[in-house]
């Protein structure tokens, strides 16, 4: 397959592993990723069985299923339980708990869930169902935000009245900044999400090396793409050089797909979003301009956000913020399994709890 | 018969019912056993131990690319039956129909099950119809059960595996479970995705004849798949399994509907693979009988057994490691 195997093909992944292995760190430092798809490929790849002594992977809030609050999760579930309104969502969702229940539950108790691929596929519910209201709840960052604008401004070229969107969309630079502000955490590094940066480009990061000197790799997901962001995070953090180094050319470039850009844009604006564990953070997330009132689910079905809490004991606030890991978390692999999930880093497959549980283990042998 | 679908009368015990029964299920099915019509059928005494099993098939689509409900509901049980060393010798055939099914549909799967029970030589000995009302079930569900006959000689069980064992695929893995899925979600992917539905009791037989002895255990990786399976066959032995990541034998095709979806391949379905746990020094015999059989011509050597307590652990191409869990609630489709 290419792009993939030749990422992966011993004769290129296994000279860069010895190489990691045998780095030299100078002094104890800190790397953290904010992207779930980077969380499963270095469990996946058994990458933290070979980190030099002295490094260490933290994951950030990069999962959009991990960060979104129950208050959210509880109006998609309420909304789910409607009359005539079909909800559309990705996978990963169907499990992620609220305060009281799931999608999942709800589905068995009649509500109508319907597991897509993309908007697109949504907006083609909402075709094959007149009758119905589809409601395409928006969970992501950047990566997704493009196609949703897309889906967005067909529906609104073809009149089509039965769709609209429950936008919970979230950019990745505000939260990030309000990270590297925290004292609890201190960050030397950041592997830059790859998907994340196709949109918004490898010029993002310059700031957060501008103003807190962090080293940013911008990488994709394969083992040869990890094991050389390490190495250079390693190169920059010991020099102490840090720059934005993007090897991921293949799909990043360092101003971003503009085109995307101008459709996200177009139909979205920033607004204040709540993130689980974070809070509400300023201008964090998007909502649905104006222009396009008719496809904003909140303003159609006049949906109030209730108030809910974090299930108690729960840590999941602390690891999205890569201040304690999993196994710390009194819930984890007790009352807190991907079969019986309490907190949303488990039930995500790109969630950090969900990551250690099913891989993490591995880091003992 | 008139009606293109099935009523509630076809599931009622009478005239529907028997014209159903003779019109599609003795006209696709028919054998002396199944033809007496009596309340039970009566088996000829058998020399050995019986093995017995039961196995439901709800699969949604009912027909996919390599197969459809009916062959694997044949094939699914006779494989059940093959994993413990058994010769199977004939099954039942309970339906489920949903008052509505299409009638075209219900012949097309019954003409599928007798082309599979045909092509394994395993009749179809007792069966049994129910219709429920519009709703009440998917379309259809069915029901098969086993009997094989196992030689005195064999005794094979999960129990049995000790370190030094070596772990065997009889050939690629995903292909079932994958092609399902892609299906279900009206994704059409390039490549030859299809089911690998298909019975091995002839591949099993022929195994356990040519390598007498060197199998301890063998399962099929249905559902939760490779990674499920050898949690389980790792609890039951007290051991460690561990897989080489570059030895797992995934189609193209598969791998790259895997990458698309955020799904492995060791947690999907697979209908028509055997997992062995076969004695270290009859390895390279038992692979080399597999590959004389036409079911198991790409099997291969993924792992071994190691003393260690019970888990699975897969090393990476980049030399590291991770432990493989079993899987956790059904295999669902990522954000990004």
């Amino acid at each position: 397959m290419k792009f993939v195997d030749e990422y992966r093909h011993g004769d290129l992944v296994k000279p860069l592993a010895e190489r990691l292995r045998n780095t030299t760190i100078t002094r104890p430092v800190r790397v953290m990723e904010v992207c779930g798809t980077h969380t499963m490929s270095i469990f996946r790849s058994g990458v933290r069985t070979i980190m030099p002594a002295g490094m260490e992977i933290v994951s950030g809030p990069g999962c959009p299923v991990c960060v979104t609050s129950a208050s959210h999760m509880d109006a998609f579930i309420e909304m789910a339980g409607k009359k005539d309104v079909r909800v559309a969502i990705y996978g990963d969702l169907f499990r992620v708990p609220g305060t009281h229940g799931s999608l999942a539950q709800a589905s068995a108790k009649g509500a109508t869930v319907d597991i897509v691929y993309s908007a697109m596929d949504a907006l083609e519910r909402a075709r094959q169902h007149p009758n119905e209201l589809v409601v395409f709840l928006g969970v992501g960052f950047e990566t997704t935000t493009p196609g949703i604008a897309a889906t967005i401004m067909a529906a609104a070229r073809e009149n089509i009245d039965n769709f609209c969107v429950f936008s919970t969309q979230k950019v990745i630079p505000g939260p990030l900044d309000a990270l590297m502000q925290d004292p609890e955490l201190s960050i030397d590094g950041l592997i830059c999400p790859g998907h994340v940066s196709a949109i918004i480009g490898a010029k993002a990061y310059q700031p957060f090396v501008d103003s807190y000197g962090l080293a940013c790799v911008v990488a994709g997901f394969e083992p040869a793409d990890l094991l050389k962001a390490l190495l250079l995070l390693s190169e920059q953090i010991n020099e102490g050089t840090p720059r934005v180094d993007n090897i991921y050319p293949r799909v990043v470039s360092w101003e971003g797909n503009q085109r995307a850009i101008a459709m996200m844009d177009e139909v979205f604006e920033p607004v204040d979003m709540q993130w689980r564990g974070l809070g509400v953070i300023p201008a964090s997330g998007l909502g649905i301009r104006d222009t396009y009132r008719q496809f904003d689910a909140q303003k159609r079905l006049s949906i109030t956000l209730p108030e809910a809490h974090e299930p108690k004991g729960c840590l999941c606030g602390k690891v999205l913020k890569g201040i304690t890991t999993p196994p710390h978390c009194p819930l984890f692999g007790t009352r807190c399994t991907p079969a019986t999930p309490v907190g949303p880093c488990m039930v995500s497959s790109e969630g950090t709890c969900a990551a250690y549980h099913k891989y993490g283990q591995s880091e003992s042998i | 018969m008139k009606e293109p679908t099935i009523l509630l009368d076809h599931g009622s015990g009478g005239l529907a019912s028997q014209e159903l029964i003779s019109e599609v299920f003795v006209k696709h099915l028919g054998n002396p056993v199944l033809n007496d019509m009596e309340d039970s059928a009566v088996l000829a005494a058998q020399s050995g131990r019986l093995a017995f099993t039961t196995d439901s098939y709800v699969v949604d689509p009912l027909f996919f690319p390599g197969g459809d409900i009916g062959c694997l509901a044949v094939h699914g049980t006779i494989n059940d039956l093959a994993m413990r060393g058994a010769r199977p010798i004939c099954l039942s055939l309970g339906f489920i129909l949903e008052e509505g099914f299409a009638l075209a549909e219900l012949t097309r799967i019954v003409s599928s099950i007798s082309a599979a029970t045909r092509a394994c030589e395993v009749p179809i000995v007792t069966g049994d119809t129910k219709v429920v009302p519009r709703g009440k079930a998917d379309k259809v569900f069915i029901n098969t059960s086993g009997i094989g006959v196992i030689d005195e000689t064999i005794e094979l069980s999960a129990g049995k595996v000790r370190p030094g064992d070596t772990i065997i695929v009889s050939g690629s893995i995903g292909d079932h479970g994958i092609t399902i899925m892609t299906r279900r979600a009206g994704l059409s992917l390039g490549g030859d995705l299809h089911s690998d539905t298909m019975p091995l009791h002839r591949l099993t037989a022929h195994v356990l004849a040519a390598v007498p002895g060197a199998v301890h255990a063998m399962r099929d990786p249905t559902r939760g798949g490779v990674a499920t399976t050898l949690n389980e066959i790792a609890a039951r032995a007290g051991a460690t399994i561990v897989l080489e990541d570059e030895l797992l034998p995934i189609r193209a095709e598969v791998r790259a509907a895997c990458e698309i979806l955020g799904l492995e391949p060791l947690y999907l379905a697979n209908e028509g693979k055997c997992l062995a746990a076969v004695a270290g020094d009859q390895a390279d015999a038992v692979v080399e009988a597999m590959r004389a059989t036409t079911e198991g011509k790409e099997a291969r050597i993924i792992g071994r057994v190691e003393a260690g307590s019970a888990r699975v652990v897969i090393n990476t191409p980049i030399g590291g490691s991770r432990i493989v869990t079993a899987l956790h609630g059904e295999p669902l489709p990522r954000i990004c």
